[in-house]
């Protein structure tokens, strides 16, 4: 029954500097400032070889993050790999005739899609397809291939 | 408040109590009453399960057998808060005190009123003054009970004791180890109560000369029976070799000085 | 081996009365809870007790491990050439594993421990039973606003611990290692997710709290009032709190992470 203001101060700050942490890790150290939410449409493009990426890979266009990988999943018939992404509904202004890429940020190889806006006055919606796409590329392939260059050239 | 078993004279009842920790019998079918008004001691050597009487009284552990009343009611039938109701007319006093560490002296006495009455805080501070002074240790409300002598902590437990003005007072051992002022000051404090607020008193004790001084009636338990009961007087002419080994404290008697064992004699010749 | 056998099996009934009894422990607890709400000076006074003084340690400990993190980090992402990646290792480990788990481990050993060592003492000095006599319960007035204050407090301790890791990770990785100040925060942000790491990690702090303060203040409540039996209680709420802590974030992170 005995305690002081001081106390109950401290015990306020305490609260505070916890919640306060919270906060911090929500903006500071998450995504959460840049969340996709719920304003997003859905896009689904197909590769032949979606390389390494994987779901929450981002989506960008000129450089600039869009959206994310949702779901990737094969095509039991064609063998393609079937990857739908979760676009920002602000950017509603995509060209039907976009192309999407695979490539790859940084040596680590974290793989990313990126948009190539196309010039269609018609815009992409919720669950439209896109139809030009590059496939990953695959480190050995581009070796094998470098190799062969070599040797053509001597 | 049902008028059922017991009579108004008496204020605990205890019948045919029976009572086990595990394969002791502590208490086997007693019986027992406490007198309103009067002071009562339950006396025994050491470990007869004196305190445990007290807790069975109190509602806090069950008998095996028997049934105990206070104040007209059976404890061990009541229920949860009506047994809580019933506690707030009890007062008792442990044997260390039992004080909460972590308030002083004035917020301990106060803890019984701040919890159970809606009081104004004006209005407990009078009574706490009150029931302080009662055990003369008004001065003393702002220590915490770390700074409290053995016998001070008793008394400022006396004083929450009585801070709901209950019907009776139980106390466990309230003259163990104490200095001789201590001593006479706590026996003065449970006669001065007794007579000026007709508290009842149970004294549990193995204190026979401080007890013998002021109880009224005396019980004498040893191995969970009742072996002698009466009047101080009557006891000290009791023709029972057990009561006399007790309250003249003989070193030989029915409770025998050796513990058993086999020939003196045959014992120490045994590892030749 | 007769004898092996006979004390296996009385050692298991004896554990499970014990679990029994904390069951009806924790149970009495939280109906407590109630009563605890419209008297804000006890718990405010356990929080100050359990949060407060718990602070020093959370966050000093949380600072170091953050550096600690820092400098192995960034020797082990150096051998990758992904240095830039120093952030959301940091982060990762605080926010998913070490936040929760270090600060509950250490709140066990400073808070769970004194509040058993608190509540033996009162059984031994029987306070508890005077309590009683009192008509006052002493788990609603004693124990449940304690198990409140602890449940309250573990999430922002490992909160604090893990957001004070970063910035310790950050003086190491950005102000030591020379890391680069933009890449270290981008790709945190990037990567690290606010339902599926943060939320995930408070939810796991907020199982610790319940779990340590109920073993805490069960232990005392159950100890043997003598000295030796406080002191045996204070040491079975470190042991039995780590077991739990670990065993739990076992399984949180299997429920929560093992699908990604």
């Amino acid at each position: 029954m005995q305690h002081s203001k001081t106390q109950d101060t401290l015990v306020g700050l305490f609260v505070a500097c916890g919640i306060a942490a919270l906060f911090y890790m929500a903006l500071q150290i998450s995504n959460l400032g840049s969340y996709t939410g719920n304003d997003s449409y859905t896009i689904i493009a197909r590769f032949q070889n979606s390389g390494g990426l994987k779901v929450k890979s981002p989506v960008s266009l000129a450089g600039v993050r869009i959206g994310q990988v949702a779901s990737i999943s094969l095509d039991k018939e064609s063998h393609e790999s079937v990857v739908e992404m979760r676009i920002e509904s602000k950017y509603d202004n995509l060209p039907i005739d976009s192309g999407a890429s695979i490539y790859t940020a940084g040596l680590l190889g974290e793989q990313y899609i990126s948009i190539d806006p196309g010039s269609s006055e018609e815009f992409l919606k919720d669950k439209s397809k896109l139809d030009i796409t590059s496939s990953a590329i695959v480190l050995e392939e581009m070796i094998g291939k470098f190799m062969l260059n070599k040797a053509e050239g001597k | 408040m049902a008028n059922s078993a017991s009579s108004d004279n008496n204020i605990v009842s205890v019948r045919n109590l029976s009572f086990s920790r595990g394969p002791r019998k502590i208490f086997d079918d007693v019986s027992l009453d406490i007198q309103r008004g009067k002071i009562t001691a339950i006396m025994g050597p050491s470990g007869t399960g004196k305190t445990t009487l007290l807790k069975l009284i109190g509602g806090q552990l069950t008998p095996d057998a028997g049934q105990i009343h206070v104040d007209g009611q059976n404890v061990h039938r009541l229920k949860t808060a009506d047994l809580y109701t019933l506690r707030k007319r009890m007062g008792m006093l442990f044997q260390s005190g039992a004080l909460l560490t972590d308030m002083n002296v004035y917020d301990n006495v106060a803890f019984p009123l701040r919890e159970h009455t809606r009081l104004p805080e004006s209005m407990i501070r009078s009574l706490v003054l009150m029931k302080l002074h009662a055990v003369g240790l008004r001065g003393a409300r702002d220590l915490m009970p770390n700074e409290l002598s053995g016998g001070m902590a008793r008394r400022v437990a006396l004083a929450r004791a009585i801070a709901l003005d209950p019907l009776m007072i139980m106390y466990d051992e309230p003259f163990t180890g104490q200095d001789p002022i201590s001593m006479g000051a706590l026996v003065h404090l449970i006669k001065s109560l007794n007579a000026t607020l007709g508290l009842t008193s149970i004294i549990v004790s193995h204190d026979v000369e401080e007890t013998a001084a002021i109880a009224d009636y005396i019980y004498v338990l040893s191995e969970g029976k009742i072996v002698g009961q009466g009047t101080p007087r009557q006891l000290e002419q009791s023709d029972s070799e057990w009561v006399q080994q007790f309250m003249n404290g003989n070193a030989d008697g029915p409770v025998h000085f050796h513990y058993p064992a086999a020939d003196y004699l045959d014992d120490l010749l045994a590892s030749q | 081996m007769l004898e092996f056998l006979e004390n296996l099996g009385k050692t298991t009934r004896s554990s499970f009365a014990k679990l029994g009894r904390g069951t009806f422990f924790l149970a009495h607890t939280l109906t407590g809870i109630g009563d605890v709400l419209p008297r804000p000076n006890l718990l405010l006074k356990q929080m100050y007790s359990v949060g407060v003084l718990s602070f020093l340690i959370i966050t000093i400990s949380g600072l170091f491990v953050g550096m600690v993190l820092g400098l192995q980090g960034f020797n082990i992402l150096s051998d990758f050439g992904a240095e830039e990646s120093l952030g959301v290792m940091v982060a990762a480990s605080l926010v998913r594993e070490l936040g929760p788990v270090v600060s509950a481990l250490l709140f066990a050993g400073r808070a769970g421990s004194a509040l058993t060592a608190e509540i033996g003492l009162m059984k031994a000095t029987e306070q508890l039973s005077g309590m009683e006599m009192m008509a006052v319960d002493p788990i609603k007035r004693i124990i449940s606003p304690r198990f409140l204050a602890g449940f309250i407090s573990m999430p922002l301790l490992a909160s604090l611990f893990s957001a004070i890791g970063v910035m310790g990770g950050y003086l190491v990785g950005v102000g030591m290692l020379g890391v680069d100040d933009g890449a270290f925060w981008s790709q945190m942000q990037a990567n690290i997710d606010f339902q599926e790491d943060i939320i995930n990690g408070v939810i796991k702090s907020v199982v610790f709290g319940f779990v340590v303060s109920w073993i805490a203040l069960f232990e005392g409540y159950d100890a043997i009032p003598t000295s030796e039996g406080v002191s045996r209680a204070t040491t079975r709420t470190v042991v039995n709190s780590a077991f739990s802590i670990l065993g739990l974030d076992f399984i949180l992170t299997a429920l929560m992470f093992g699908d990604i």
